[in-house]
């Protein structure tokens, strides 16, 4: 029997997994898999209390939106790298230290 | 009161125009090659200033909830829309000079500031978690853009990139945090929010839960206001974002990030009991804040006295007001809140201002060190002394706009009796004299060793800086109108 905990444990798992990529990863485009990460964890969340309780589909509708918004991030983000790869023909955040300096 | 759809169309005027303005912005961009340059900034302008007039004949309305609780309109949605407005009307009449944006189609910069006050607006307003998150992404992802701009400059597109990383992740955790309060309470209104944790009571809450939530939520919103320790990209994504959208995000997103952060903490997670609030959970809130706000300030004042680029400067400096800011919510009473408005309202002219005296600058000299500044007296006495009228503003001397707004929020404190919370501030504020001191030596007293040529400004700059100084000077003159503004805009849609 899925309990509810069990897709809370899980959407638990993947979100510490996505930050864990985020904080750890040098390519643009894996960090970008991280975030994927985090935004489906609360997604995952979102429709399991909407499932396991009586409360409408609330919850079901804003995965929905959170879907679209985070479909947009993605493209946004990506000509982002890809306008990075353009400048500096490389991803990796190591190399974008400029400002830094 | 809640309208339902068809009702609501009417109170939605502002943000149906900037819609409008904005399709045919893009419209005009594609289909009027020859026009396009010389109508696109006349359109903007006439869009915002519609959206203003539209705002400002709602003021009689009495507080409703628009869409079924989507958006709540009230005294406090009506000076945010004002104040975004004129945000966005200033940045757009100061970025049609700068030699930066230039070079590239304007067509879609004005589209996108269009896009960016349209999502600031909805922001501030937000009564659902649903259109909150969807708002904030609204404003994100256009101002990732808007930094991004010039898209052949390496450090435009880094800072680009580290804007959009740091902001995913945070308004992911934020979204994380709102699934776990969609949870506990099964809504996602903020009213039916605050009803819920109400009749569950303080033990009925978890409260390990409720602090999980906190410090998820403040990611987002500590990322919007670049509040400590969500401040990282700030400093980076200032100093490589063309200088009129670095001027914009240091006033216009910020003071929508403080709107949905107090709308979110004053009207979904707290209760009223007069003119005080007190908020749900056992968590000691005022200290979380007081530490936030302590934090904030001290690390931006700290931080801006080593810097030599003037707009990384300018970017900590913004950190250490957001801290000043945080300062009236601690208190948690209407007072707290009127003086984040007052202080709002004069930090818009004079940081505005000081990125417009940063513009016209890199647009001669192509320069940002404060060290290249040298000797402006000689070259354009002028531009010296606005600057060092926004300087004097910003650090808060008395005669000057910046004044007002240190004492309102050092004064809700020192209502409350947090004398030493006071006196931090007045310490952080001592310290950040000296930094912008250094800017007023440069321009004022050092001799220049560079070019001595006078310095090239248009008369609309001219004129667009003469409008930025009139409010820094003035203000304190004229000051009964602006007191009962913000007194009256402190009024919050509270649910039916």
């Amino acid at each position: 029997m899925i309990t509810l905990q069990h897709y809370l444990l899980l959407s638990a798992a993947l979100f510490s997994l996505g930050i864990f990529g985020v904080l750890t990863r040098k390519n643009a485009v894996n960090v970008l898999m991280g975030i994927e990460l985090i935004l489906n964890s609360a997604n995952i969340n979102l429709i399991a209390f909407s499932r396991y309780s009586s409360h409408g589909l609330d919850g079901q509708m804003f995965a929905v939106f959170v879907i679209v918004v985070a479909a947009a991030e993605v493209a946004v983000a990506l000509a982002i790298v890809l306008t990075m790869y353009r400048l500096l023909k490389t991803v990796s955040l190591d190399q974008a230290d400029t400002l830094r300096r | 009161m809640i309208l339902d759809n068809q009702h609501s169309l009417l109170f939605f005027l502002p943000e149906l125009t900037l819609t409008i303005g904005m399709l045919l912005v893009i419209l005009c961009d594609i289909t009027l090659k020859r026009l396009r340059n010389r109508l696109n900034p006349i359109l903007t302008v006439f869009t915002l200033v519609l959206a203003a007039y539209y705002t400002f004949q709602l003021d009689q309305t009495a507080p409703a909830s628009l869409f079924h609780g989507m958006l709540a309109i009230d005294g406090f949605a009506q000076f945010f829309k004002l104040f975004l407005l004129l945000a966005a009307l200033l940045v757009v009449l100061a970025s049609l000079h700068s030699a930066e944006l230039a070079p590239f189609h304007q067509g879609e910069f004005f589209a996108l500031l269009l896009a960016v006050t349209l999502g600031m607006l909805l922001l501030a307003n937000s009564t659902n978690l649903a259109m909150l998150y969807l708002s904030l992404e609204l404003v994100s992802l256009t101002s990732y853009i808007m930094v991004g701009y010039l898209k052949t400059d390496r450090l435009s597109n880094e800072a680009s990139l580290k804007y959009i990383l740091f902001g995913a992740i945070s308004t992911g955790s934020m979204l994380y945090g709102l699934s776990l309060i969609y949870g506990m309470t099964g809504s996602l209104n903020l009213y039916t929010i605050r009803d819920t944790f109400l009749s569950q009571g303080v033990e009925g809450v978890d409260q390990f839960t409720v602090l999980l939530i906190l410090v998820l939520t403040m990611a987002g919103f500590g990322f919007k206001t670049a509040a400590v320790p969500f401040h990282f990209w700030c400093p980076d994504v200032y100093a490589g974002a063309p200088t009129p959208v670095t001027a914009f995000l240091s006033v216009a997103p910020k003071a929508a990030g403080f709107a949905v952060l107090l709308r979110f903490f004053f009207s979904g997670m707290s209760q009223t009991t007069g003119s005080q609030w007190s908020m749900i959970g056992g968590i000691n809130w005022p200290l979380v804040l007081i530490g936030i706000s302590v934090l904030t300030m001290t690390l931006g004042n700290i931080a801006a006295l080593t810097q030599n680029n003037l707009k990384r400067m300018l970017a900590y400096s913004s950190i250490a007001h957001a801290g000043y800011i945080l300062m009236g919510a601690v208190v948690l009473t209407g007072d707290g809140i009127k003086s984040i408005l007052v202080y709002l309202f004069v930090y818009l002219f004079m940081n505005l201002g000081a990125f417009l005296v940063v513009t016209i600058i890199y647009d001669s000299d192509k320069t940002f060190e404060i060290d290249d500044y040298n000797g402006m007296f000689k070259r354009s006495p002028f531009v010296a002394v606005a600057m060092a009228i926004f300087m004097l503003s910003l650090i808060g001397i008395p005669p000057f706009s910046g004044f007002l707004g240190k004492l309102y929020v050092f004064g809700s404190v020192i209502d409350k009796g947090l004398y030493w919370f006071a006196a931090i501030g007045a310490l952080n504020a001592a310290v950040a004299a000296f930094y912008y001191m250094r800017v007023l030596k440069a321009m004022l007293i050092e001799e220049g060793s560079g070019s001595t040529a006078p310095l090239q400004v248009s008369f609309f700059n001219q004129a667009l800086l003469v409008a930025l100084l009139l409010p820094n000077v003035l203000l304190i003159v004229f000051w009964n109108p602006i007191d009962r503004w913000t007194a009256a805009s402190v009024q919050l849609f509270r649910g039916v």
